[in-house]
């Protein structure tokens, strides 16, 4: 089948970075939902995953770093019918974005984040991450890393994301059907995506994941339950759990405003000032 | 019979000074008269000096006056604080209860009328609060007005408050008019002749003339965290939002504001953010990648006295500078300073329609003054809200969509939408070539600049020239940008019945400039930049784009507007 998503760049990341998965998985997951090419926006973040932008043919944002999360939702409060996408890393989208990601989780707009998490900088070299386990050597903390990391799906489902779930860029069928499902979820749905950075970080190999990665098929009931939720996801060491961790329906951001109609802003006429009865105030 | 008059009235926070204020203007504006209404109060919900003063003339008016000629003081402070701006014969209504004041205690010869607010409030429902309500009916009898003009603005004013508020304010409104009929019948200088005004007018301050521009300008969405002085388009948009057709968020921060508004516009829809200096440097950045992927924006950025936090609550006109040079980088932009409420309506409505038309940052510098002072703008304005479209993708555009063409003559090239068939292309924060794909070729990194800043050769072909008023050949040429505009206008009218020939030059339009400013500028025979601000920001600015030095600059930086009075007694000299 052709790849509708290929543009005339060819990616430039490191031969065996885990983005190759990723990036392999999100077309396939597009693709087998069968979204018109068009009503596909993806919001990239500044980080080596954010490079997707110039070899996806869809409309693309590539923003600054840390801000992915408020255009998506600004785009998808302009236009609910768009499938809305953050391509974001986790520097981006927990270091320098970290306010935005746990408003957006509170606020539950339907848009999927994929944290592409190496728990390093690689575009700027290899210096620790917000998710770099203690200990580790980097460019920043030549005596290793002294901050507990953040688990990127516990730091979701606490702050209010209603999906959330864990996958490996070296499965790339299970983290399709990840993809898949945070997509198809109607609310704010993250995506932690754990892949090695073969360049910067000699530590968390694909070996080392495949010793430690557990895949796990929760009911859902229990799926629903925060407390579960939080514990399957905040647990990464000799074990760590991936697939769905978390989903539950809530109202969305967008439920309560005048896009709940599925008409985009632009769409709707502009009121006469005059008639709408807002002018009575200033008499 | 005045035709000319200044009321004022201060007290504590917390007990309604403010909303008695714009009671007072709205009544009178109903009836024919000009009206203008200022406020200054500290940075705090209770306790603290609040006052408001009202304008209120037979014609329209421009800008307020310092000198007062009724004074109602609901605690000693106000007097204290304003006796020295009490004109000759003015009245003072205040409490014994609070402070028996003297007639020699006053600078001025002035009339002290005493007025148990307190004793009376207890004759009512007790309340306090409804000192300002008292206060308000003898006024109406002291200004020589019935007293139904207040109790119908009553009953619109507290409509949904219940009719036990409405009835206690009405009550408390008649206690005070009695009192006037009973106490004072001989004191009738300051009743007032008839207003003159034929047209309907909208009482509002700046900010909700924004919203309404903005409204009308087609705007869709709004990113506003919230920040004095720009807090009242808030409840506008959201108070309203189904019914207008919009969507309002209160973001996380200044940051996420524009960013979603980016985003939202990005999606299609017409977006703004409003802040004040401090939450505009959060954005700065952001402001920068409007500039590379050509977003149209409209900021609204009401000024105050800074550094950082400074005076929260108080005016000034610092930030032309940083929103002239904000963002890293160099692209086009387009500044606007509305210098009243008529022109913050006009002026953001516009800046909607320039936003789209040269798709980059349109910023409406407004300030505190402006922002909260009341002002008249005609009703017939609302009317006839049509907009212009951008330049938008269509099914002619040839394929692959080129969102960036860089061969276009004034630098605009056609925008698509997501959702629309065939028109991808990237909104990027990296340089990028005309499908919006990242390069760093330097053959394409040259024709992109160039295509971006072509477009300030565009603006300036349209931008509006400066608004001249008065003398053609004036002894004293001021000039000066937004909120300056009427107290500077009713200056040079005052000058022009004292001999003195004078000239206002306001810039409302102010970045790019026209290239007919120069000329304008240059003959001209003593020029003064009259600003808020302790540095000249206006006249540096001039001298930049035109090379015109301004000679005189005549700045104020206390936080409190410059008065008409203040600028004729500077050109006399006392």
């Amino acid at each position: 089948m052709d790849d509708q998503f290929l543009t005339e760049t060819k990616p430039t990341w490191c031969p065996g970075c885990g983005n190759f998965g990723i990036w392999m998985a999100l077309k396939n997951a597009l693709t087998t939902l069968a979204i018109p090419r068009e009503n596909i926006v993806i919001v990239y973040g500044v980080g080596c995953h954010g490079n997707m932008r110039d070899w996806m043919n869809v409309y693309g944002v590539e923003g600054l770093h840390g801000r992915a999360l408020p255009v998506a939702q600004g785009i998808k409060l302009a236009n609910p019918n768009l499938t809305v996408i953050a391509v974001t890393g986790d520097g981006d989208c927990l270091g320098e974005g970290g306010n935005h990601f746990i408003h957006a989780a509170k606020r539950n707009p339907n848009i999927t984040v994929l944290v592409h998490n190496n728990e390093v900088y690689g575009l700027t070299t290899g210096q620790a991450s917000p998710t770099a386990q203690i200990g580790m050597i980097t460019k920043s903390t030549p005596s290793g890393v002294v901050d507990p990391p953040f688990t990127p799906a516990s730091l979701a489902i606490f702050t209010g994301a209603t999906f959330a779930a864990r996958g490996f860029s070296g499965d790339i069928p299970h983290l399709t059907e990840l993809i898949s499902a945070a997509i198809m979820h109607k609310g704010f749905s993250v995506v932690d995506m754990l892949q090695p950075c073969v360049t910067f970080d000699k530590v968390h190999t694909y070996p080392w994941y495949r010793e430690r990665i557990q895949k796990v098929e929760i009911s859902e009931e229990n799926l629903r339950d925060k407390k579960q939720s939080l514990e399957l996801a905040s647990t990464f060491g000799e074990k760590i759990p991936i697939g769905i961790l978390h989903t539950r329906v809530e109202k969305t951001s967008e439920d309560c405003e005048i896009v709940a109609n599925n008409k985009p802003l632009a769409s709707i006429p502009i009121v006469n000032l005059d008639t709408v009865g807002i002018l009575s105030q200033f008499q | 019979m005045k035709t000319d008059i200044t009321w004022a009235i201060g007290g504590e926070a917390g007990f309604g000074i403010m909303s008695s204020g714009t009671m007072l203007a709205k009544i009178f504006s109903r009836v024919g008269y000009g009206v203008i209404a200022s406020n200054e109060y500290p940075s705090l919900i209770r306790g603290g000096h609040n006052f408001v003063s009202v304008r209120i003339t037979t014609a329209l008016v421009r800008a307020p006056k310092k000198s007062i000629q009724i004074l109602i003081a609901l605690n000693k402070e106000t007097v204290t604080l304003h006796k020295d701006d009490l004109d000759d014969n003015a009245y003072v209504l205040f409490d014994e209860k609070d402070y028996a004041w003297k007639t020699e205690e006053f600078l001025h010869p002035i009339t002290l009328l005493s007025v148990p607010f307190a004793d009376l409030v207890g004759k009512a429902d007790g309340d306090l609060v409804m000192r300002n309500t008292i206060a308000l009916g003898i006024t109406m009898y002291v200004l020589g007005k019935d007293l139904s003009l207040l109790t119908q603005m009553i009953q619109d004013q507290f409509k949904g408050k219940g009719e036990t508020i409405i009835a206690a304010n009405i009550q408390s409104a008649k206690i005070g008019f009695d009192y006037g009929k009973e106490h004072f019948p001989t004191h009738k200088e300051c009743n007032l002749s008839e207003g003159i005004i034929q047209e309907s007018h909208l009482v509002m301050n700046a900010s909700e003339a924004v919203a309404l521009g903005a409204l009308a300008g087609g705007m869709k969405f709004a990113a506003i965290y919230p920040m004095t002085p720009i807090n009242a388009l808030i409840p506008l948009f959201a108070d309203h939002a189904h019914e207008l057709g919009i969507v309002y968020k209160q973001p996380e921060d200044e940051i996420a504001g524009i960013n979603m508004a980016i985003g939202a516009s990005l999606g299609g829809a017409r977006s703004m953010v409003a802040t004040s200096g401090g939450g505009f440097a959060l954005m700065v950045e952001a402001i920068s990648m409007v500039g590379i992927m050509e977003v149209p924006i409209v900021v609204d950025l009401g000024m105050r006295p800074g550094p950082a936090t400074g005076m929260p609550t108080w005016t000034e006109q610092g930030e032309l500078q940083m929103v002239y040079r904000a963002g890293h980088g160099e692209f086009p932009r387009i500044i606007l300073a509305p210098g009243d409420v008529q022109e913050a309506y006009t002026l953001s409505k516009l800046a909607f329609e320039l936003a789209e038309q040269f798709q980059t940052p349109v910023f409406l510098l407004t300030d505190k003054y402006i922002n909260e002072t009341l002002w008249q703008l005609p009703s017939s304005l609302m009317k006839n809200q049509i907009i212009e479209k951008g330049n938008a993708a269509s099914h002619a555009d040839i394929l692959p969509f080129k969102r960036y063409d860089v061969t276009t003559a004034n630098g605009i090239s056609t925008r698509s939408v997501p959702g629309e068939k065939d028109h991808e292309y990237i909104a990027n924060s990296y340089e990028h070539d005309e499908h919006g794909f990242t390069t760093e070729d330097s053959g394409m990194r040259n024709s992109m600049v160039e295509k971006r800043l072509r477009k300030m050769d565009a603006m300036k072909k349209i931008a509006l020239l400066p608004s001249v008023f008065g003398s053609e050949s004036a002894d004293i040429t001021f000039v000066t940008f937004g909120s300056l505009k009427g107290v500077i206008f009713d200056a040079i009218q005052e000058l022009e019945t004292q001999g003195v020939k004078a000239k206002l030059i306001h810039f409302a339009w102010v970045y790019p400039m026209n290239e007919a400013v120069q000329k304008i500028l240059s003959s001209e025979k003593r020029l003064v930049s009259v600003e808020q601000n302790s540095t000249g920001q206006l006249a540096s600015l001039i001298r930049e784009v035109t090379g015109v030095t301004i000679g005189e600059q005549w700045l104020k930086y206390d936080g409190r507007q410059w008065t008409s009075e203040e600028i004729v007694k500077k050109v006399k000299g006392i």
